[in-house]
């Protein structure tokens, strides 16, 4: 038998382990160096503190300011250790390894020193830890056990900080001074970790404590993300959640179910209660850090407006009459049938949600093309980022993003195109503000001045093209016009990589001087000097990648504007490696999810077309049914059919059309001229408010599945409660399934992507057991690649060569006029998500508790608006009324708003402008115009009292029921 | 399905591919691009306003689309 040898010097592969806490971050260094700490040998990468490599080589070095999120700070002096042959006592979390040196951690004297730095602690700090919420989650109580602390010769009766008034300004977390050590961890987790630089320590010794902003935490310039309460060695930042419920007994890791980033979660529960969600450390995509709505947001999960048992009505007028699952099943089944009978098998569809897992919608789609017989199935990516769906499918080959969140860090460049990172992505935007902060270069094109452009600390964009709305496409070929003319083109790459005839096509298009900064300068609202400066430096910085949103695919020519990025990202060499890249930020956490499973109408699992053979063959034998090879209709035509009468079923899971989609007056019409609408959702949505049948659906923390955030990263969500509704919402739609003649045999979720990773290349080698392996992964995950794929088009795009598209500017026909002379564009804030179902039944609304119409000081003083009054918004579709909100972020002539609140009717004014390839509509851009008035409109009026009905015939009250 | 509103989207196709420098290629790119993504309630009203109102407010282009590479 051969004798493995354990050589000490042979290179060790590092293992971490995400519940140690190893003091300082890990280096990257690929020197490795060798000391020798308390007897034993270690070797570690050069650039590691003594700290680090202790703990990997098994021994903890006590410490209390030092942690592995933050750079070391060297403030408590209780990590000192010895090294041979050196003076004094050198803290270990700030003196990094060298080779051959030999490290006491533990001696008689470093045991002494120890004692005494927690003396001095300890004598200004309560002893109240039987009661405190931080009892046996609390470093300071574990280093005064851990040192020996015996007794306190300093007395507790000196000058001391106990009894501070305690601050409990923010909904969620508590800030108590008198347990505060001033260890700045949490100073330092504002600033590195978050980037908002909210805390500071103010005054110097005995007298130093921390401060948020002026007065207060809710005050201050806090945005609630959770991480300096993370970094918090004390019980000085604590959880509202656990001083009422105490510690938690047992965790369990799953996915936000908010947005696109799909950060990872420790629920921290206490039985099937839970006590707190933090971020894990662990997370493929945020490492360890949080945002308010993931991080707190999660109440509405048992909030009172929740429906747990099913409810079916004749007409919407009824009052709902609550049934038991089967009885609703059954009948929503005999509906769909009679209505398939009276008005053909076209007639029904269904609309599934990014807010699904996977395997829901998976599920549903297999429903509606399987046993409803049709491909009407679409899903609420069609109103975001179909056309990033088409535009990359065209021009790379796959309907995704081509990076992971960290490719940033390597990043040069980066251009920010209607996209909001900390406002929407907020965890992703917090990397992007660490690599600014390092020096990376900023372009930023959105006609309002986001947070990113001056709005945060040290951060600053190099240029902000604050275009007109509308202009996207122009701006792309703008930028083009100077890569193509100036030479600045990568020809190789161009060459090795892509079609050329396309590229030389796109090359004669872009260089055309109608496309040159100067001659669409007037169209833009830009000065074209500025526009080629910042297409200099995207084309010649170095790495450069391109992050975009909403603001680029809500357009008439959102799919364009997708082509032309891919165009820009290809002709200057910037995709296939780290640091470079197309990335679209999506909106919900499964957007890419809901649309890799097949919820679209012209589409199966993984992109293809419904009317390929091969594909089409592989699903009929595996579903045992005939499929039909007709594309179905997307949302937008299932509403144009159902306002003329002919598409009369709906099935909604998890979607509320009623509110999130434009033209609301429209979309209304089509929901009452339906007669089966069946809504499935947590709460009486807007939709359902139109509905014969409600399913009442299971929160994230109620079911199996998993989301695929924005990195294409398969992330599991585990259930950690019983549903109170009864069932996970898979099971409810397989029932369904079966009451119309088509059991479906599962018996656990992963049964389901088990049957996903069958049918689907991109997911062969997906499984629930790889995922508990590994964590998460990144799509296409198969024999290829069986460890998934971070980086795409390595070597070779999906398609094989990257095909160049021209992009002809069309101005969008909604255009303004002097009786609409201004453009409303929409957005989002940080706090609320979407259309606010879940967030505005939290805590969050102490950030946002109303939607409000931003205006440019210039325009409202033309209309005589002072900040705060009511102003009426009317365009071509509608009108609605908002308070104002006079700032210099918009621009002369633009309006904008967010849509959280289905009061606002946001979408009233919206018009059914949509993208030419995908329907996508063309929520960034409606010509409207302003005036002062001082009620709510008339649609305003009447929607609130039908509301207020709806929910009086669900039998709740419309008093306490949130709006 | 309201022809008014498929005539728009046609045309929106239309504007896009009119770049295209071959407009052999173009048609193919709009007929291709109706049959990929439009569901056939929607091809046969086109097609039959095509067929019976001689396209009138369609994109010339499109029409010839149409006429050419799509048969209802
Ligand atoms: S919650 Fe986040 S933003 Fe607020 S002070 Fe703490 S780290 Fe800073
Ligand atoms: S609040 Fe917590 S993290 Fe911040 S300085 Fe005090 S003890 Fe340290
Ligand atoms: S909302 Fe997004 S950024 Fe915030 S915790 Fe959830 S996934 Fe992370
Ligand atoms: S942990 Fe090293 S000085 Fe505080």
């Amino acid at each position: 038998m051969d004798d493995i040898k354990y050589t000490p010097s042979q290179p060790q592969v590092l293992k971490y382990d995400a519940d140690k806490d190893y003091g300082t971050p890990k280096s990257d260094s690929s020197v490795m160096v060798t000391l020798n700490i308390d007897g034993v040998d270690v070797t570690v990468p050069e650039g590691t503190s003594i700290m680090h490599a202790a703990q990997l080589s098994g021994v903890t070095v006590p410490k209390l300011c030092a942690t592995d999120s933050l750079e070391p700070f060297g403030s408590c002096r209780l990590c000192l250790v010895e090294i041979e042959g050196r003076r004094g006592y050198p803290a270990s979390c700030t003196t990094p390894v060298a080779p051959g040196i030999k490290v006491k951690t533990q001696t008689p004297k470093l045991a002494d020193v120890r004692r005494g730095v927690m003396e001095l602690y300890i004598s200004d700090h309560p002893l109240d830890c039987l009661t405190c919420a931080a009892n046996g989650d609390c470093e300071l109580q574990d280093m005064a056990g851990a040192v020996g602390l015996r007794e306190v010769r300093y007395g507790y009766e000196g000058e001391n900080h106990l009894g501070q008034a305690k601050d409990e300004s923010n909904p969620y977390f508590t800030f108590d001074p008198s347990k505060c050590i001033v260890c700045s961890r949490c100073v330092r987790a504002c600033e590195e970790t978050q980037g908002t630089f909210a805390l500071t320590i103010q005054g110097r010794g005995f007298e130093s404590k921390v401060a948020a902003g002026n007065h207060n935490f809710l005050d201050s310039e806090c945005v609630s993300c959770g991480a300096c309460v993370q970094a918090c060695p004390t019980a000085t930042l604590m959880e509202k959640t656990v001083i009422d419920a105490g510690t938690p007994e047992h965790k369990v890791t799953t996915t936000c179910a908010y947005c696109g980033v799909g950060c990872s979660f420790d629920a921290e529960m206490k039985g099937e209660e839970v006590v707190r969600m933090t971020p894990s450390k662990a997370g493929g995509a945020n490492h360890g850090h949080s945002c308010v709505k993931g991080r707190f947001a999660w109440g509405y999960a048992t909030h009172a407006d929740r429906i747990t048992t099913p409810m079916i009505r004749k007409s919407i007028h009824d009052p709902w009459q609550k049934v038991d699952w089967d009885e609703a099943i059954n009948y929503a089944a005999s509906e769909i049938k009679r209505i398939q009978a009276q008005y053909g098998k076209e007639a029904v569809g269904g609309i599934t949600s990014s807010r699904c897992t996977n395997e829901e919608v998976y599920v549903t789609q297999k429903l509606i093309r399987a046993v409803f017989g049709v491909n009407n199935v679409d899903t609420c990516a069609r109103v975001c980022h179909s056309p990033t769906g088409y535009g990359l499918k065209q021009t790379l080959g796959e309907s995704a993003g081509t990076q992971t969140f960290d490719s940033v860090m390597k990043s040069d460049v980066i251009f920010v195109m209607g996209a909001n990172p900390t406002d929407g992505h907020p965890v992703f935007g917090s990397i992007m503000k660490r690599r600014l902060r390092e020096g990376a270069k900023l372009i930023v094109a959105d006609p309002r001045a986001i947070d990113l452009v001056e709005n945060s600390p040290h951060v600053r964009a190099d240029y902000h093209l604050n275009l007109r709305p509308g202009t996207n496409v122009a701006l792309i070929s703008a930028m083009s016009h100077v890569i193509v003319t100036e030479g600045l083109v990568k020809e190789e790459f161009v060459k090795a990589r892509c079609e050329w005839e396309s590229f030389v096509a796109w090359r004669d298009f872009v260089a055309k001087p109608e496309n040159s900064p100067e001659a669409l300068a007037k169209d833009l609202g830009l000065d074209p000097q500025k526009v080629r400066e910042a297409a200099r430096l995207f084309a010649t910085g170095g790495n450069a990648a391109i992050y975009y949103g909403l603001g680029v695919t809500e357009h008439s020519q959102g799919s364009t504007a997708v082509m032309g990025i891919a165009n820009l990202a290809m002709a200057t060499g910037n995709i296939g490696r780290e640091g470079v890249g197309v990335n679209p930020m999506r909106g919900q956490n499964n957007v890419q999810g809901s649309c890799d499973m097949g919820s679209m109408p012209h589409e199966y699992p993984g992109y293809r077309h419904v009317s390929d053979e091969a594909t089409r063959a592989l699903f009929e034998t595996a579903w045992g049914v005939k499929l039909s090879a007709d594309p179905g209709l997307r949302i937008t035509n299932m509403l144009d059919l159902a306002a003329e009468g002919s598409f009369k079923a709906v099935y909604c899971v998890g979607e509320d059309i009623a509110q999130s989609d434009p033209d609301t007056q429209h979309v209304i019409h089509a929901l009452e001229n339906m007669e089966c609408v069946i809504v499935q959702d947590l709460f009486l949505n807007e939709t359902a408010k139109f509905a014969h049948v409600f399913f009442p659906g299971a929160s994230f923390l109620e079911k199996n599945g998993t989301f695929t955030n924005a990195e294409r990263r398969i992330s599991p969500v585990r259930k950690v409660m019983t549903p109170k509704n009864g069932m996970e919402d898979w099971e409810i739609t397989a029932k369904f399934s079966e009451a119309l003649g088509y059991p479906m045999h599962y018996a656990h979720a992963s049964d389901i992507m088990d049957e996903i990773a069958a049918l689907t290349p991109t997911f062969h080698g997906v499984s629930f057991k790889k995922l508990d392996e590994m964590g998460s992964i990144q799509w296409p995950c198969n024999a290829e690649a069986p460890q998934g794929t971070p980086t795409m088009h390595v070597g070779e795009f999906v398609r094989g060569k990257g095909k160049f598209f021209i992009t002809q500017y069309v101005p969008t026909t909604e255009r303004v006029n002097t009786k609409f002379p201004l453009i409303l564009t929409t957005g989002r804030i940080l706090s609320q998500y979407n259309v606010g179902a879940q967030t505005r039944r939290t805590h969050n609304v102490v950030w946002h508790a109303e939607d409000r119409i931003e205006i440019h000081p210039h325009d409202a003083e033309d209309r005589g608006i002072q900040d705060g009054d009511w102003v009426d918004i009317t365009s071509r579709a509608g009108q609605t009324v908002l308070r104002a909100k006079v700032t210099e972020r918009v621009q002369p002539g633009v309006v904008y708003t967010t849509f959280h609140h289905p009061g606002s009717g946001a979408n009233v004014i919206t018009t059914d402008n949509s993208d030419w390839a995908t329907n996508c509509p063309e929520y960034k851009v409606t010509a409207v115009q302003l005036t002062k008035v001082n009620q709510l409109s008339d649609w305003q009026k009447e929607y609130r009292t039908f509301s207020d009905t709806q929910v009086e015939l669900s039998g709740m009250d419309p008093h306490t029921v949130v709006f | 399905m309201e022809v008014e509103k498929l005539i728009h989207m046609a045309n929106q196709i239309g504007d896009f591919f009119e770049a295209v420098p071959d407009e052999e290629e173009a048609k193919v790119e709009i007929a291709g691009h109706l049959k990929k993504f439009w569901n056939s309630i929607m091809i046969k009203s086109i097609v039959a306003h095509v067929q019976q109102q001689q396209g009138a407010g369609l994109h010339p282009q499109v029409i010839a689309a149409i006429q050419q590479h799509i048969q209802a």
